[in-house]
């Protein structure tokens, strides 16, 4: 004989027991239709997308050692070394194409960081509120990456048309970039790959046809 | 007593306008051995730095040097002397190279190359600005004061390697020892005859090496008949 107020226990228990397993099951469906709607997690601004602009490469051709003009519309950043990061990018995007007129491995990776700095020892004028002349030339530090330099096919052409088309595809976005220096994963290297003199400063100017002295 | 003296007088007038006469002719030309003509070749590369890999068993280093020793003796049976900057398989700094060809006095230096990229001779001059020789140069940019001669002397191999059937480009470039070097310096960069796939001879191809250093053979040639022009 079950004593009553055992009885009247499990009465209880049993029905405390149905109504938490009524309660997490609608709480898993809550959780399953949150989950799919998504409404809560998603980010409440969308990503900026740059507008597309016309930006002009100074693409290099091995088999006549040209460089040739070529306009390419893409999202350009309004910072000016991200806009010639950017640019360079594209540039590389080109030479990696499997049908590439100056074939170069590695694409827009293989430009990490370019810096933009007033020419040294060119006296920079300010503006009245104290900001820099908006045509003070300026002298970009293009900084390869270690990868992009140790894939690149060694020879004497094949170099100096990479570095002749970085520094007039630059100057001819950015015109008041007039200077154009070289680093490999931050440091100062001899050559790009064994040929291309890197220590020095490149005259922008001089590397876009017909605006230098040298073709 | 008196004709005695006449004869003399006459004599001694005669010796006198045949020693004036004497005088006023010039001498035969003494017979001049011709001014040395150097020639400086700079096979680049070498030792641990073996420049590009032309294919599986060729390096840059191999090549340029193979093709040196080449030219070399076609020079030198020509009447060249010619001062080469490396005969083995040894590094050689660019500024030693330099060293070299201006200690030489050198009326033409080549500075050669080999390359995969491109097809037939790629020619350059250094990308410095030309400006007057100075007695005292910069080291870095000595080459200023001869790229007026340099560009001349590319014309001159553009020329000969172009009438030997090879495609030629010119270009300028920074190239480390020739931006240092004092006489008139051209970096001559080999490259296969026609591109990958296409039908041509590639670079080691001993008859193509051979067509190459007699084209440049005959371009110092005619650099030199231009040099000794009056």
């Amino acid at each position: 004989m079950i004593p009553r107020h055992q009885t009247i226990l499990f009465i209880v228990l049993l029905a405390a027991s149905l109504v938490m397993g009524i309660m997490l099951w609608q709480l898993r469906e809550h959780a399953h239709r949150q989950l799919l709607d998504g409404a809560d997690s998603a980010p409440t601004h969308a990503p900026l997308v740059a507008p597309s602009e016309e930006a002009t490469l100074l693409v290099a051709n091995d088999s006549d050692g040209s460089m040739l003009t070529q306009v390419h519309a893409l999202p350009l950043p309004q910072d000016p070394g991200g806009r010639a990061r950017a640019v360079l990018g594209k540039l590389l995007d080109l030479y990696a194409a499997p049908d590439a007129s100056h074939p170069v491995p590695g694409g827009a990776g293989g430009v990490a960081q370019v810096f933009l700095l007033p020419v040294p020892g060119n006296a920079t004028t300010k503006t009245p509120r104290g900001g820099e002349d908006q045509d003070s030339p300026q002298l970009a530090v293009v900084n390869l990456t270690g990868t992009f330099a140790a894939n690149h096919p060694s020879g004497l052409e094949t170099e100096t048309l990479t570095v002749l088309s970085l520094c007039g595809t630059l100057h001819v976005n950015l015109p008041r970039v007039t200077q154009v220096r070289f680093l490999v994963d931050g440091q100062v290297r001899p050559t790009l790959a064994g040929h291309a003199d890197l220590t020095r400063a490149y005259l922008a100017a001089e590397a876009v046809p017909g605006e230098g002295n040298h073709p | 007593m008196a004709a005695v003296r006449n004869h003399l007088y006459c004599t001694f007038l005669a010796l006198a306008a045949a020693c004036t006469v004497a005088a006023q002719t010039p001498p035969p030309p003494a017979p001049v051995a011709p001014a040395r003509f150097v020639v400086v070749l700079d096979a680049a590369h070498g030792g641990d730095d073996a420049g590009a890999h032309l294919s599986d068993n060729q390096l840059e280093k191999s090549f340029t040097l193979a093709l040196s020793v080449r030219l070399r003796s076609l020079l030198g049976a020509r009447g060249f002397q010619v001062v080469t900057t490396r005969e083995i398989d040894a590094a050689v700094e660019a500024n030693r190279r330099a060293e070299i060809a201006n200690h030489a006095a050198a009326q033409a230096c080549l500075s050669l190359h080999a390359s995969q990229s491109g097809t037939g001779a790629h020619l350059f001059v250094s990308s410095l600005s030309p400006a007057a020789s100075a007695r005292f140069a910069a080291w870095k940019t000595a080459q200023a004061g001869w790229v007026t001669r340099s560009l001349a002397l590319e014309g001159v191999l553009n020329s000969a390697l172009g009438h030997a059937g090879f495609n030629v480009t010119t270009g300028r470039t920074s190239l480390p020892g020739v931006d240092s070097m004092t006489c008139p310096a051209v970096a001559v960069e080999i490259a296969p005859e026609a591109a990958a796939g296409k039908k041509g001879a590639q670079l080691d191809d001993p008859a193509y090496q051979a067509r190459i250093a007699e084209a440049l053979a005959a371009a110092l040639l005619e650099w030199r008949a231009e040099a000794r022009q009056p």
